[in-house]
């Protein structure tokens, strides 16, 4: 939509964002696995204040018998916001968005999934967005991801996600949902750095040629930091088991 | 919940599966296009006499009806002086085999998001000349895509028709009454639907590592995956989703962008070309001022 009322100045004087970070700076990120006790694979994942749960069932038997394929496993994704994760109550009821966005993180992780290892069954991924400020699909991926791993689901990579913005004509890393608001584009991009894939990719807003390119080499920067951190946090939870003597 | 697809909407036998592979690596397509060639496109517009714009697109074999109607209702409390729009899509069981009766599905939903972002982002409509009485009354525009036959790429063919009938949209006659309501006369149209700019969306399909430009049905049912970026007149990025459970490479996004923008002005002009010949004998003040 057009210039919204009451824009605050998103950047300042120093080159600072509304939150005093850098351009080019991630939020302060927290990750945890194993969160849940009965998924068989879960995560915490939080970009400031964004805060994401994923869990994972499976593989297991499909809910609907006929769904199943006969040379891999289904995956089923379901992008959720809690009523209480906005500034308004959202209804509990999917949105078209949520429907979008639980296809496009899906598909995000359909790549990386060894599906072909677990034929006739089905992999259920639960995303529930906690607190909403921005970033949510992509935080869900990271989290999804871990959730994968830490149900022990075999994965040729992790894939993280972080969303590129432009905001008073600056690109700018992890938006969060101000900026989201009142800037001029949200690119939100996951990927398997290892792999060099490109998971998601989707833009809202115009940015010229110049600019996407810069986007998405700031994006896959974030990326490649995000990674890092779901590598450390599933080698964290190994390290804490202690052994009796 | 999103679900990986079990029943295909398109089941391509495997000899042909292979051909069209082997001919993709030699750059030929099994319907004789070149890599980067759109199918045929034929545009007829305002189509529909009940609607305030409309256009039917055939592009191959898929055909894409869109209508556009202008209702007067309130707009975003955070946008009090601006008019509104809703983008809907409707995958009709006319289309396909396999499109059921019922809501729309994951699909559908994402073709009219992705389409709504576009118009929305680039401000293709002139939103703020849609105002009756600020954060009262305005102008609610409803496009609705309606899908007839699916032979492939349905978002860019939507993506056509919606331009196209957003460029022959006429406004109905409207004036706000001293008690405050706006009377609507619907038979009488006072000019031109306000346009500040063109966009269309180019989608651009992934078969190892060949990119082919407007994949159909057959090809669709055996891409990796596709990017649809939304191309603006002025050659910008006016949107972009990766859409299918394959990925892309940095290297592959690139050269997609490459393409998309180049393929994008060639298709926003077959629409112009479209849209002067059908306006000309009409009125002649009715162009967006780009």
């Amino acid at each position: 939509m057009g210039q919204k009322e009451g824009k605050p100045k998103l950047i300042d004087e120093n080159g600072r964002r509304v939150d005093g970070r850098k351009p080019d700076e991630l939020r302060p990120i927290k990750m945890q696995v194993g969160v849940l006790y009965n998924a068989n694979g879960s995560a915490l994942v939080e970009y400031g204040n964004t805060k994401v749960l994923a869990a994972v069932y499976g593989p297991r038997e499909p809910q609907q018998r006929h769904m199943a394929l006969p040379y891999r496993a289904i995956i089923r994704c379901r992008y959720h916001m809690a009523p209480f994760s906005t500034h308004e109550r959202k209804s509990p009821a999917p949105s078209r968005r949520e429907i979008e966005l639980s296809k496009v993180i899906r598909e995000a992780l359909e790549p990386v999934v060894m599906t072909e290892m677990f034929p006739r069954t089905s992999i259920d991924i639960f995303v529930e967005v906690l607190n909403a400020d921005g970033g949510t699909r992509t935080a869900s991926v990271t989290a999804a991801s871990l959730a994968l791993a830490d149900a022990g689901i075999p994965m040729k990579d992790l894939v993280a996600g972080v969303a590129v913005g432009k905001v008073d004509g600056v690109l700018v890393l992890d938006i969060n949902e101000v900026e989201d608001m009142y800037g001029e584009a949200d690119m939100p991009v996951a990927a398997a750095p290892s792999l060099g894939m490109i998971t998601l990719l989707q833009l809202n807003g115009v940015l010229t040629h110049e600019e996407f390119k810069q986007a998405l080499d700031l994006a896959l920067k974030g990326i490649r930091q995000i990674y890092e951190m779901q590598r450390e946090t599933l080698k964290r939870k190994y390290l804490e088991v202690k052994v009796e003597e | 919940m999103s679900i990986t697809p079990t029943s295909p909407e398109y089941i391509l036998p495997k000899i042909k599966v292979e051909t069209l592979a082997s001919l993709v690596r030699k750059g030929m397509r099994l319907s004789g296009r070149g890599l980067e060639d759109y199918r045929d496109i034929s545009i007829e517009l305002n189509y529909i006499p009940n609607a305030d714009g409309s256009a039917l697109v055939k592009l191959g074999n898929t055909q894409v009806l869109v209508g556009i109607k202008l209702e007067v209702g309130t707009p975003y409390p955070d946008a009090p002086n601006e008019g509104t729009m809703v983008v809907s899509a409707e995958f009709v069981p006319t289309a396909s085999p396999v499109f059921e009766p019922g809501p729309p599905d994951e699909n559908a939903i994402e073709l009219a998001r992705v389409i709504d972002r576009s118009i929305r982002e680039l401000k293709v409509i002139d939103f703020s000349k849609l105002v009756f009485i600020p954060g009262k009354k305005v102008w609610n525009v409803w496009i609705d895509i309606y899908v007839l036959d699916h032979d492939g790429n349905l978002i860019d063919a939507s993506s056509i028709a919606t331009l196209a009938a957003l460029l022959v949209s006429k406004m109905p006659k409207a004036e706000v009454t001293n008690e405050g309501e706006v009377k609507v006369d619907k038979s009488t149209h006072v000019g031109p639907l306000p346009i500040n700019h063109k966009v269309v969306t180019v989608t651009i399909g992934k078969l190892k590592d060949v990119l082919l430009v407007d994949p159909d049905l057959e090809e669709e049912s055996v891409l990796d995956t596709k990017l649809v970026v939304a191309v603006s007149d002025d050659g910008r990025i006016a949107g972009m989703q990766k859409s299918g459970m394959g990925y892309l490479t940095k290297d592959e996004v690139l050269r997609i962008i490459d393409l998309a923008l180049r393929k994008g002005k060639e298709i926003i002009g077959i629409v112009e070309e479209y849209v002067n010949k059908y306006v000309k004998p009409q009125s002649t003040s009715s162009e967006g001022k780009d």
